[in-house]
C-alpha cells in the first residue's frame, strides 16, 4: 500500500475530499510506515492512538458535512519542540525528562483546527542547536538517503532533522519544523524535500520551547512547494499571546501559485560564492537561475556586503539569549532535578547532567559575550551587525523580487564527521543565517543530486511577509527541477 | 534594583545642598551625609506586568501563578497596558519627563524564586526620566529632593525557608506582581529627610491611585544608599541598605549606617563598598554582598518584547486627567479657606483625610449656607484637633472613623448657628463619638441648647446681681475683672448653656446702669 503513503499532502488532501479515501485509511497507513521507519530514530514519542481518534473525528465531521479545514484529515508530525498538551514534550534534552504540557502552542492547536491529524513528536538537535541531528539526548537521527554505492549512514542535517526524515522516507506528509539559523531550510536540503521558513512573525512562538527568540520561527516541512504552502496556510497567524507576532491577514498561499513569474526580477549575491564549494553546488545553482530565466524570470547580479559577517553574528547573537532562555531550565519546576545538599549545587547538578555538550558550549559562549567588559565587543557589535545585514537585504530588494542562492554548502555528511570541529560544523549555516538575522522568508527546494546521488537545495528568499511571491517563484522553480529522485530508504517498502 | 543608578556623581542642584548644615559630629571633625533612595513600588493592579494572573494580597500559595509567571517552556510575556498607564501617571505625578521611547531588559540571575531565571526590567531606556518631589520640613522649609528615574520591572516569588528543616517552599504569587523603582538622586542628608522624602512619595503614589503605599504588606520598600564625606569633598563610597519596609527602619538604618560608617573612617578604616541587609529587631544591618560578590546582570533588551513607544497625545490625556496632587491641594486649602500652612500640610498628608475634609466642609457649608471659605477653618480645627486626638486615642484611622463627615458637619452646624457653645459643642462631640447618634439628638436628649433669650437670662443675671452685692461694689468701684467671675456665676446656673456673648452684654448693662 505503499503508493498511499507516496501521495503527496495535496494529493491526499484531493483524493479525501473526493472521497476515495478516509481520513482513518490514510492515518493507518501513515502509523503503520512510522512503526517501519523507526530504524531512522525520526521520531521521539510516536502517537498513533490520538492519530486515530483524530482521524476519526475528522472523517466524522467531513460525513456530517461541516465545514472543513485545510489539512482535513491529514497526518502530520510535530518537531519536539512544540508544546503539545499531554504528549511528553523534549526538545531533544534530557533536562526535560518527563515534560507534559498541559498547553498546545498556538501553531500546534492552528494545525488541529485546520483538521491536521498528529502522528507524533519528532527528534531534533537539543534545543534546536545544531546542523546534524546528532546532539539529541535521544541518539541520532539517521538520513533515509545513502551516498550511491556507499552504506555510510548519513545525517539529515538539523535541528529540524526528526522533521526531515520522516517526511522523505514518506511516514508523514508534512511535518513542522523551526528555524532559527537554518533549522528548516537545511535538513529541507539534506533529506530532498521542501523546508520552508516564514517571516519572523508570521506564525506564532507561544508554546514553543525557545532556543533564540528574536529569531526562532515556526514553518512546514514537506515533499513539494504546493503542501508548505496550504500548511503554512494552517499555521501562519497573528497570536496576541506572542509580542512579536505580527497582525496582519493570512492569504491563500497555495492559491499565489499561479506559475506565472515572467518580470521577476531574481537576486544572485556574489556573496555567496564560497570557497571551497562543491562544483556541483555552483553548478546547481547556475542552472536554477537558468530555469527561472526559461520561465521568463530575469536575473540580476547582486551584493550583499556583509554576508561574511553573519555567521559570527548569529553565533554571537543566538547564544546570548538562548543563555539567557535555558535558565529557567533549573531542576526547580519541572523537568529534571538532580537532588542536592543546597540550592547552587542542585543547580550545578542539574543542569551538568540535564544538558548535552552543544548546549553548554552554547550557553558559556552565549553568558560570555553578555559578560561585564565583554558585552560591546560581542553582543552590541554584533546587534549593530545584524542591522547592517537586515539593511543589504532592503537594498537588494529595492532592486530585486527574489533572491536564489544554495541552501547549503554540501551535501548530507556521515555521522560523526565535523563532530570534532563546532566551527566546521557552524559553516552548514552560512547561507541561511543571513535571511534569518534579517527575519526574512525563505524556502529550500530539492534541485537535483550530487555525484554522490545525495539531494541539493536551492534557496529562494524574499523580502518580508512577501511569501506568496516566494512560493509562486518556489513553485516555478520546482516544476522546472523536477526532481523525482527518493531516498534508500521508504518506510515499509 | 539598579545598582549602578546611584553611583553617580551629584547632580548640579545637589552640590549646592553640601554646604547647608545637617553636618554630623565626629571625633575628629564634622561628616556630612549624602543618602539616596531607590524604592518599589507595587502598582495597583488587576493582573500581573506580562501575565493575566490576579495579584490579590493574602491569597493561598501558588494560587495565582499563570503559565508565563511559572516561567513553563514555550511561554511569552504580553505587556499590561495598565502597568504602562501607571507609570506614567506616576511619572507625571512625580513632574518627571515620561520617556515615550523604552526598552524592556532581562537581569539574568539564578534564584530558586525566580522562575525564568531573569527579571524583566528596565535598564539603560526606562519609561520615566527626571522629576522630583517637594518636601515640606517641620521647620517650615521646602526642601526639593529630585528622582533619577523611574523604571517597570516585575517582582520575584518568595522563598519561604520556615516550614522543613532543610527544604524550602517557594510561592510563586508574587512573581510577575508589576513593581516601579523610584529613583531618587543622593540629595538627602539625614534621616528626617529620608523619611519625609518617602512620606511624601507614598502620599502622592496613593493620591494617583498607583500604588496603595501599604509598607507592612510590602507594597513599597525602599533601599537606602548612603555614604559621609568631608563637607565639601568628593562622594565617599556608598553603601546599599535593602529592604526598609517601615519609615521608622529608614531612620533607623540611616542613623545606624551613618555612625557606622563615621566610626570606620575616623579609625583609619575604609568604607566597603557593598549592599547589607537591614535587620528590624536589632536596628542594624549586615553586610549581603561586597562589590566583588555582586551578579554579573548581563543585562540585554528581552527579544521577546517589543520597544515600548508611547504616544505623546496619550500621555497628555494622562496628564489632563490627574487628580489633585498634595502640594496643590494644600495650596488651595491656604489660599482659598485660608487655613495655617501647618493644618493645611496635616490635612493633605494622607489622601483619606483630605477627602474626609472636604466633604466635611461641603457639607457644613450647604448646611449652614455660609460659602465654604467661612466654614473652613472651623472644620479644618475640629479635624486636626477634636477628631485627629479622638481617632488617634482609640487607634483608628480616618476611614474607621465612627463620626463620618456627615456628622461631624451636623455638629458644626449647630456651633455655627449659635445652637452650641464651643464648649458644649466638644461635649456633645464625645457624647457623638461614644453613642452614634447625630449631635441634634444629644442636644434634644440632654437639653443642651445654648440660651440666648434675652429675657429669661436677664432674669437670670438679675438674681445673681442681687445675690451679690459685695462683688457688685467691687465692680463699680472699678475692678473690672470681677465682670468675668459675673459670667462664671451664670454660666453655672445654667449648666453652661448661656450664650456668653449675650450674658456679656446684659451683664455690663446691668452693672453699669444702676
Amino acid at each position: 500500500m505503499s503508493e498511499i503513503t507516496r501521495l503527496s499532502l495535496s494529493q491526499a488532501r484531493d483524493r479525501l475530499q473526493a472521497g476515495e479515501l478516509s481520513s482513518k485509511e490514510l492515518t493507518e497507513e501513515m502509523i503503520a510506515a512510522v512503526t517501519a521507519a523507526r530504524p531512522l530514530n525520526a521520531f521521539i514519542t510516536e502517537t498513533p492512538e490520538r492519530a486515530l481518534e483524530m482521524a476519526q473525528a475528522s472523517d466524522a465531521r467531513r460525513a456530517a458535512g461541516e465545514e472543513v479545514g485545510v489539512l482535513e484529515g491529514l497526518p502530520i508530525a510535530i518537531k519536539d519542540l512544540f508544546c503539545t498538551q499531554g504528549v511528553l514534550t523534549t526538545a531533544g534534552s534530557h533536562i526535560l525528562d518527563g515534560f507534559h504540557p498541559t498547553y498546545e502552542s498556538t501553531v500546534t492547536a492552528n494545525l488541529w483546527r485546520a483538521g491536521a491529524v498528529m502522528l507524533g513528536k519528532t527528534n531534533l538537535d537539543e534545543f534546536a542547536m545544531g546542523s546534524s541531528n546528532m546532539t539529541s539526548y535521544y541518539g541520532n537521527v539517521i538520513n533515509p538517503w545513502r551516498r550511491r554505492d556507499d552504506d555510510t549512514p548519513l545525517v539529515p542535517g538539523g535541528s529540524s532533522g526528526g522533521s526531515a526524515a520522516a517526511v522523505a522516507a514518506r511516514c508523514a506528509f508534512g511535518a513542522t519544523g523551526t528555524d532559527t539559523g537554518g533549522s528548516i531550510r537545511q535538513p529541507g536540503a539534506f533529506a530532498g524535500i521542501v523546508g520552508m521558513k516564514p517571516t519572523y512573525g508570521r506564525c506564532s512562538r507561544w508554546g514553543v520551547v525557545a532556543f533564540a527568540s528574536s529569531l526562532d520561527q515556526a514553518g512546514p516541512m514537506t515533499r513539494t512547494v504546493r503542501d508548505a504552502a496550504i500548511m503554512l496556510e494552517a499555521m501562519a497567524g497573528y497570536d496576541p499571546k506572542d509580542s512579536t507576532s505580527v497582525n496582519r491577514p493570512v492569504p491563500s498561499y497555495e492559491a499565489a501559485m499561479t506559475g506565472d513569474i515572467r518580470g521577476l526580477k531574481v537576486g544572485i549575491p556574489k556573496e555567496y560564492r564560497v570557497e571551497g564549494m562543491p562544483e556541483a553546488i555552483e553548478a546547481l545553482w547556475h542552472q536554477g537561475m537558468e530555469w527561472l530565466k526559461a520561465a521568463g524570470a530575469q536575473p540580476v547580479d547582486i551584493s550583499l556586503p556583509h554576508t561574511k559577517y553573519a555567521l559570527p553574528t548569529y553565533y554571537i547573537v543566538a547564544p546570548a539569549e538562548a543563555s539567557s532562555n535555558l535558565a529557567r531550565y533549573d531542576g526547580v519546576r519541572y523537568g529534571l532535578r538532580v537532588p542536592a545538599d543546597s540550592l547552587d549545587e542542585m543547580y550545578e547538578m542539574t543542569r551538568g547532567e540535564g544538558f548535552g555538550a552543544e548546549v553548554k558550549r552554547r550557553v558559556l559562549i552565549g553568558t560570555y559575550v553578555l559578560s561585564a567588559g565583554y558585552y560591546d565587543a560581542y553582543y552590541n557589535k554584533a546587534r549593530r551587525v545584524r542591522t547592517l545585514i537586515a539593511q543589504d537585504f532592503a537594498k537588494a530588494f529595492e532592486e530585486v523580487d527574489v533572491i536564489l542562492t544554495p541552501t547549503a554548502p554540501s551535501a548530507a555528511f556521515g555521522m560523526g564527521e565535523k563532530m570534532d570541529d563546532p566551527v566546521a560544523m557552524y559553516l552548514n549555516d552560512v547561507f541561511t543565517v543571513p535571511a534569518s538575522l534579517a527575519g526574512l522568508p525563505g524556502i529550500s527546494v530539492p534541485g537535483g543530486l550530487s555525484p554522490e546521488g545525495l539531494p541539493l537545495g536551492l534557496q529562494l528568499i524574499t523580502g518580508a511577509f512577501e511569501e506568496e511571491k516566494l512560493f509562486r517563484a518556489a513553485g516555478v522553480l520546482e516544476t522546472a527541477a523536477g526532481f523525482e529522485a527518493l531516498p534508500k530508504f521508504l518506510a515499509g517498502e | 534594583m539598579t545598582e549602578s543608578a546611584t553611583a553617580t556623581a551629584p547632580s548640579d542642584s545637589t552640590s549646592s545642598h553640601s554646604t547647608t548644615g545637617h553636618l554630623v559630629k565626629g571625633k575628629t571633625g564634622p561628616w556630612e551625609v549624602v543618602i539616596g533612595l531607590e524604592v518599589h513600588a507595587q502598582v495597583v493592579s488587576h493582573s500581573k506586568l506580562f501575565s493575566g494572573a490576579a495579584t490579590a494580597f493574602g491569597a493561598e500559595p501558588n494560587a495565582q501563578v499563570s503559565l508565563v509567571d511559572a516561567a513553563m517552556p514555550g511561554m511569552l510575556p504580553v505587556l499590561n497596558r495598565v502597568a504602562v498607564e501607571q507609570a506614567v501617571k506616576t511619572g507625571l505625578g512625580l513632574n518627571a519627563r515620561i520617556n515615550l521611547h523604552s526598552v524592556f531588559e532581562r537581569k539574568n540571575y539564578f534564584y530558586a524564586d525566580l522562575p525564568q531565571g531573569y527579571q524583566i526590567s528596565q535598564y539603560l531606556q526606562p519609561i520615566v526620566g527626571e522629576g522630583y518631589i517637594d518636601l515640606d520640613l517641620p521647620d517650615g522649609e521646602t526642601r526639593r529632593v529630585e528622582i533619577e528615574r523611574l523604571h517597570l520591572e516585575q517582582d520575584a516569588g518568595k522563598s519561604i525557608h520556615d516550614q522543613h528543616p532543610s527544604k524550602s517552599y517557594i510561592d510563586l504569587n508574587r512573581s510577575g506582581v508589576i513593581l516601579m523603582e523610584i529613583v531618587s538622586k543622593p540629595d538627602m542628608r539625614t534621616g528626617e529627610e529620608a523619611a519625609a522624602y518617602l512620606r511624601k512619595l507614598r502620599s502622592i503614589l496613593r493620591y494617583l491611585g498607583t500604588c496603595d503605599g501599604n509598607m507592612e504588606q510590602g507594597s513599597l520598600r525602599a533601599d537606602v544608599n548612603l555614604s559621609v564625606r568631608r563637607p565639601g569633598e568628593a562622594l565617599g563610597t556608598r553603601t546599599e541598605t535593602k529592604n526598609l519596609n517601615s519609615l521608622r527602619f529608614i531612620q533607623q538604618a540611616v542613623e545606624a549606617e551613618t555612625k557606622r560608617q563615621i566610626d570606620l573612617l575616623e579609625k583609619g578604616g575604609q568604607v566597603v563598598q557593598e549592599t547589607r541587609l537591614f535587620d528590624g529587631a536589632t536596628g542594624k544591618s549586615r553586610s549581603m554582598r561586597s562589590k566583588e560578590e555582586a551578579h554579573d546582570y548581563r543585562y540585554f533588551p528581552d527579544p521577546d518584547l517589543l520597544p515600548l513607544d508611547l504616544d505623546q497625545g496619550w500621555v497628555d490625556e494622562i496628564k489632563a486627567a490627574l487628580p489633585e496632587l498634595p502640594d496643590a491641594k494644600k495650596a488651595r486649602f491656604e489660599d482659598a479657606f485660608g487655613l495655617s500652612a501647618y493644618n493645611a500640610g496635616i490635612l493633605v498628608a494622607e489622601k483619606e483625610t483630605a477627602d474626609y475634609f472636604e466633604a466635611l466642609i461641603a457639607i457644613a457649608a450647604e448646611g449652614a449656607k455660609r460659602p465654604k471659605e467661612e466654614v473652613a477653618v472651623k472644620c479644618g480645627n475640629w479635624v486636626t484637633g477634636e477628631l485627629f486626638g479622638a481617632l488617634n486615642k482609640a487607634g483608628l484611622t480616618i476611614d474607621e472613623s465612627p463620626l463620618s463627615a456627615e456628622a461631624l458637619a451636623g455638629l458644626i452646624k449647630l456651633e455655627l448657628d449659635g445652637t452650641l457653645s464651643g464648649r458644649i459643642a466638644k461635649e456633645v462631640f464625645f457624647a457623638m463619638w461614644d453613642t452614634g447618634k447625630p449631635a441634634e439628638a444629644i442636644v434634644e436628649e440632654k437639653g443642651l441648647k445654648q440660651i440666648s433669650d434675652t429675657g429669661a437670662l436677664e432674669a437670670i443675671v438679675d438674681d445673681i446681681v442681687a445675690q451679690n452685692p459685695e462683688q457688685t461694689e467691687q465692680y463699680r468701684g472699678g475692678n473690672q475683672k470681677v465682670l468675668g467671675w459675673f459670667v462664671g456665676q451664670i454660666m453655672k446656673a445654667t449648666k453652661g448653656q448661656a450664650n456668653p456673648g449675650v450674658v456679656n452684654k446684659i451683664l455690663r448693662a446691668k452693672l453699669d446702669a444702676d
